[in-house]
C-alpha cells in the first residue's frame, strides 16, 4: 500500500479533486470576482484530466486503493470523452449563463465535481466505489438543473430530478446490498466468480434498474424530457453529453466486469430495455414542439441503440458501445450548442418554430446543425451512420436479429422529427430577429459538425481500432 | 453484573419510548427521546461497541434530537387537533403493532437459545474506534474521502440554491456612524411664530 502509487494510478481523478478543492477555496476567499479565474481553472483541469486519462488508456490495467479503483483501457476511453466534453460544455456556456444572470463561480466547480464523480464511477471496481461515484455525479447534477433558481421551471426540473434520482439511488443501493449479501464481497472480481443465486439475481436486476435510470433508458426515462426542458440550456448541454457517455459506459462496465458470467441471464433484460428505449424515444419525439424535449426523447432513443451493444455481450458489444457513444455525444454537443445560439433579447428560445429561417440569419450555425442532425439520425456519409452500423453489427453477431430490426424501424421513424427540424431551419421563412451569437458557440457548432463529417467519417477506422483495443482486462 | 445493567437500561429505554408517545407536551416527547437515545448508547457499551455508542450520542443526541427540538419549538403545530382522529386509528394501529410483535416473536423463536455466537467487536485492535480508524484511513481511504467530497458538494449546492445577497438589507456601518458630523444631520432654522417650517 503506497499512497503515491495510488495517486499516480488514479491520476485524472486525483488531479481533478485536488484542483477542484483549491478552486473552492479561491472562490470562497475571493468571491464573485473570481468567476473567470475559476472557469479557466476548471476548463484547464478538465482538459488536463482528459490528457491523463489518455495516458491511462495506453498503460493497460491500473489498480489503486486496494483495487477499489481500477482503470482499464475501456474506462479510460470513456473518461477521455467524459472530461473533454465537460471542458467543452463549460467553455461554451459563458455567454448564455451571463445573459440568464446565473453566471456564478459555483457553476464551473459543480461541473468539475460532476465530471470527477463520472470518472470515479467509471473506474469503480467495487460496488461501494460505484455508489459513491454515482452520488458524486448526481448531487451536482441536481443542483445544476435548478441553477436558475428564480425560474420556476428550472426549480421544478431540479426538484423532479432530485426526488426521482434519490429513488433510483435507493434502488441501486438496495441492489448493491443484496449482491453483497449473497456473494460476500462488494468487489467486482469476487462477484464475477459467484454462482447465480436468487438473491444475486434480484440484486443484479435492481442494479440494472438504478443504472438504467442514470442512463435515462426506458422505462426509467420519464424524468429526462422534464429535466431537459426545465434546466438551463448550458446545463443540458452538459447533461446530454458527458454524464450520458459516462452512464452508458458504466452500465456496460458493471455488466461486463461484475456480471459477465451470467450474460445469458441479463442479456434479455437489456435487450428489452434497449427496444423500449428506441421505440419510446422515437415515437415520443414525433409530437414535441419544444426542441429540448425533442432532443431529450432523441437521447432516450440513442441510449437504446447503444444498449444493443450491451445486450450483444462483451466480445462484440464493448467496442461498439464506445464507438456509438463517442460519435453520438459529439453530435449532441453540437446540437445543444446550436440551441444556445438561438436567443432573443437574452432569453433562450426553445420551439422548432424559432428555428425558422435560421439558414438566412445564421448560415454557419444552420448548416452545422444540419450536418449534426444527419449524424445523430445516422444518415450516411455522416459519422453517426458508422456508429449505428457498429451496434447493429454487434447485435447481428449476437443473434439479436429482432432487436436490430426494432432499431432499424426506430431509425426510420426518427427521421420524421429530425427532418422537421432541418425543414424549419432550411426552408421555412424567418419571422423574428435573433441575438448575435458568441463566436465560441459558433466555433463549437462548426467544429462539432466538421468532426462528424468529414473528419470522423474518414478516420472511422482508427476510431474503431481504438475502441477495439479498449479492453476491459 | 452486565445482565443486571442490561435489564435496568433496557427497562429505561422501553419506558422512555412509551413516554415519547404518551407525553402531552411535544417538547417533553423530544426530551424522552433523548433519554432513550442515551440509554441505548449505554446498551451499546454493554455489548462492547463503544464507538457506535459515541456516534449515537454525537449524531442522534447532538444533532438529530436538537433539530427535532428546534422544529417542535419553532413550528406552531396544534397537537390537540392532530390527536383528535386518534380513536379512528386505534384498531388498525393496534393490528399493525400486533403483527410487528408477532414477527419479533417468530424470529426470537426461530433463533432459539443455542445460537448466541460470540463475536469480536474490535478485530485486531484494543478498542473499536482503533479498529475502525485503522481501516478507514488505509483500506478505505478512497471511499472515506469521496464521502467527504459528497458532503462538500451538498454544502456548495445548498449555498448555491438558497443564499441570496440582500442589497436592500440595512446593516450597521460603524465608520459611517462615528464619522457623522453635526452639519450633516442638524439644521438650524429660524422659525417665526404661526408660520411653521
Amino acid at each position: 500500500m503506497n499512497l503515491i502509487t495510488d495517486l499516480q494510478n488514479s491520476a485524472p481523478e486525483a488531479a481533478l479533486a485536488i484542483i477542484g478543492l483549491a478552486a473552492v477555496l479561491i472562490g470562497a476567499i475571493v468571491g464573485e470576482g473570481s468567476r473567470l479565474l475559476i472557469r479557466t481553472i476548471a476548463v484547464a483541469a478538465l482538459a488536463g484530466a482528459a490528457v491523463l486519462a489518455a495516458q491511462q488508456y495506453g498503460s493497460g490495467r491500473l489498480e489503486a486503493f486496494g483495487a477499489l479503483y481500477v482503470a482499464t483501457p475501456f474506462v479510460a476511453f470513456a473518461k477521455i470523452g467524459l472530461y473533454a466534453l465537460a471542458a467543452i460544455s463549460l467553455l461554451v456556456s459563458g455567454k448564455s449563463l451571463k445573459e440568464a444572470a446565473v453566471d456564478r463561480y459555483e457553476y464551473p466547480l459543480l461541473i468539475l465535481f460532476a465530471a470527477l464523480g463520472g470518472g470515479v464511477m467509471l473506474s469503480a471496481n467495487s460496488l461501494m466505489t460505484l455508489y459513491l461515484g454515482v452520488e458524486t455525479l448526481s448531487l451536482p447534477s441536481y443542483v445544476l438543473a435548478a441553477f436558475r433558481r428564480d425560474h420556476v421551471r428550472s426549480a421544478e426540473a431540479g426538484l423532479k430530478y432530485f426526488v426521482l434520482g434519490a429513488l433510483a439511488s435507493g434502488l441501486l443501493l438496495y441492489g448493491c446490498s443484496l449482491v453483497y449479501g449473497f456473494t460476500g464481497s462488494a468487489s467486482y472480481d469476487v462477484i464475477a466468480e459467484a454462482d447465480l443465486s436468487i438473491g444475486l439475481t434480484f440484486g443484479m436486476v435492481l442494479i440494472i434498474i438504478g443504472l438504467a435510470f442514470k442512463a435515462s433508458a426506458a422505462p426509467l426515462h420519464v424524468w429526462t424530457p422534464d429535466v431537459y426542458a426545465g434546466a438551463p440550456t448550458p446545463v443540458v448541454t452538459f447533461f446530454a453529453t458527458a454524464p450520458k457517455l459516462a452512464a452508458v459506459a458504466v452500465f456496460a462496465n458493471v455488466m461486463f466486469s461484475a456480471f459477465n458470467g451470467h450474460e445469458t441471464d441479463w442479456s434479455p433484460i437489456i435487450a428489452i430495455i434497449a427496444a423500449l428505449s428506441m421505440i419510446i424515444g422515437s415515437l415520443g419525439a414525433l409530437t414535441q414542439s419544444s426542441l429540448k424535449r425533442l432532443l431529450a426523447y432523441s437521447s432516450i432513443a440513442n441510449v437504446g441503440f447503444a444498449l444493443i451493444g450491451l445486450a450483444a455481450g462483451v466480445e462484440v458489444g464493448a467496442s461498439a458501445i464506445l464507438v456509438y457513444m463517442a460519435i453520438y455525444v459529439v453530435g449532441t454537443l453540437g446540437l445543444f450548442v446550436g440551441l444556445l445560439t438561438i436567443r432573443k433579447d437574452g432569453e433562450p428560445l426553445d420551439t422548432i418554430d424559432d428555428l425558422n429561417g435560421l439558414a438566412k440569419a445564421k448560415p454557419l450555425v444552420a448548416f452545422g446543425m444540419t450536418v449534426l442532425i444527419f449524424s445523430v439520425a445516422g444518415i450516411p456519409p455522416a459519422a453517426g451512420f458508422w456508429g449505428k452500423l457498429a451496434v447493429f453489427q454487434a447485435g447481428l453477431e449476437a443473434d439479436l436479429l429482432w432487436l436490430v430490426l426494432v432499431g432499424v424501424v426506430a431509425s426510420v421513424i426518427s427521421l420524421g422529427y429530425y427532418l422537421r427540424v432541418v425543414w424549419a431551419m432550411m426552408v421555412k421563412p424567418s419571422d423574428s430577429t435573433l441575438d448575435r451569437s458568441d463566436w465560441v458557440e459558433v466555433a463549437a457548432v462548426v467544429g462539432a459538425s466538421v468532426a462528424v463529417f468529414p473528419v470522423l467519417t474518414i478516420t472511422i477506422q482508427s476510431l474503431l481500432d481504438a475502441a477495439a483495443s479498449a479492453t476491459l482486462g | 453484573m452486565p445482565l443486571i445493567a442490561f435489564y435496568i437500561l433496557g427497562a429505561i429505554v422501553a419506558l422512555s419510548a412509551v413516554l415519547v408517545v404518551a407525553a402531552r407536551n411535544p417538547v417533553h416527547s423530544v426530551l424522552w427521546l433523548i433519554c432513550a437515545f442515551f440509554t441505548s448508547a449505554g446498551l451499546l457499551v454493554l455489548i462492547g461497541a463503544e464507538f457506535l455508542a459515541m456516534l449515537l450520542v454525537v449524531v442522534y443526541v447532538g444533532a438529530v434530537a436538537v433539530l427535532f427540538l428546534f422544529v417542535v419549538m419553532m413550528l406552531d403545530v396544534d397537537f390537540v387537533e392532530l390527536k383528535q382522529g386518534f380513536q379512528n386509528y386505534v384498531v388498525s394501529g393496534a393490528a399493525i403493532a400486533l403483527i410487528l410483535f408477532a414477527e419479533i416473536g417468530v424470529i426470537a423463536a426461530s433463533i432459539g437459545p443455542g445460537s448466541n455466537a460470540t463475536m469480536d467487536p474490535s478485530p485486531g485492535a484494543d478498542t473499536n474506534a482503533e479498529a475502525i480508524g485503522a481501516v478507514l484511513y488505509t483500506d478505505y481511504l478512497l471511499l472515506f474521502q469521496l464521502a467527504g467530497l459528497i458532503l462538500l458538494i451538498a454544502m456548495i449546492g445548498a449555498i448555491v440554491l438558497t443564499l441570496r445577497g440582500r442589497p436592500r438589507a440595512k446593516r450597521q456601518n460603524i465608520a459611517e456612524q462615528t464619522g457623522r458630523k453635526r452639519k450633516d444631520a442638524v439644521e438650524l432654522r429660524d422659525v417665526r411664530p404661526g408660520e411653521g417650517v
